[in-house]
């Protein structure tokens, strides 16, 4: 488990049913890539990134995102997507070591 | 002797900007990008030019590249970078409730063939790429 890993998402209070919008997601998270080498030892460092990204509405799956190691640190995805009922939008973070990290936010229709 | 020798390396090395050790190239080829996009396509080998893929003609920091991919109609798309050490990049898997496409940021090692592929709904596949000019490498940190 991972201290201070914080998942920051933008989503819209409200939304127009039907009508898609915009979803921006980020979380701190090295994604240390397994490439680099300790400077002083010459060891590989070993690979520990967030593998996978899930967002569900109100249960139902929304976009699933299989990550690399070649995906940046610090996570960014952006995505659109429509609703046509209120509910919560929640989110999934998997560590290579198991840990998920979790955020969610509630939409309104309006 | 050994030690200042090992200096000498090390101090070379820290001199080079990018990090990433030469001998990872050697294991990075097309050709392990395309074994992976056999797999995403099932074999398939025919590609239509339904998926856009936006990146920069250059990338001033191989850390962090943005890249977004559309394909009208797709249900997942992929991105694999040619030259990368590993090339697989993400994948993204769309449902009825998401518009297909998405943006995110990549490393990319060093100046290369960034790869996307789409498979759409009636199990086609289009696929498209993009060189990007890379000044300083991404994989070493």
């Amino acid at each position: 488990m991972s201290k201070n890993i914080k998942p920051r998402v933008k989503v819209p209070k409200t939304a127009t049913a039907g009508e898609f919008f915009t979803v921006k997601t980020l979380i701190n998270h090295k994604m240390e890539s397994g490439q680099r080498r300790d400077k002083k030892t010459g060891e590989k460092i070993p690979r520990k990134i967030i593998n996978l990204f899930e967002a569900t509405f109100n249960g139902s799956p929304v976009i699933t995102i299989n990550i690399e190691t070649a995906v940046s640190t610090n996570p960014f995805f952006e995505f659109s997507m429509k609703i046509t009922e209120p509910g919560e939008l929640a989110f999934q973070w998997t560590d290579d070591d198991g840990s998920v990290y979790e955020t969610s936010k509630p939409i309104a229709i309006g | 002797m050994n030690l200042s020798r090992r200096k000498a390396l090390a101090v070379g090395g820290a001199a080079a900007t990018a990090t990433l050790l030469p001998v990872n190239f050697a294991f990075a080829t097309p050709e392990a990008a395309a074994e992976l996009i056999n797999e995403f396509t099932g074999g398939s080998a025919e590609f239509s030019d339904g998926v856009e893929l936006t990146a920069p003609e250059i990338a001033e920091n191989g850390n962090t590249v943005p890249v977004s991919v559309a394909a009208p109609g797709a249900v997942a798309i992929m991105i694999v970078a040619e030259q990368n050490p590993r090339p697989g990049v993400i994948r993204f898997n769309f449902t009825e409730m998401t518009e297909p496409k998405a943006s995110t940021r990549i490393r990319l090692a060093t100046t290369q063939n960034v790869v996307a592929v789409a498979k759409l709904a009636d199990g086609s596949f289009a696929k498209t790429s993009k060189t990007v000019k890379v000044t300083i490498g991404g994989c070493g940190g």
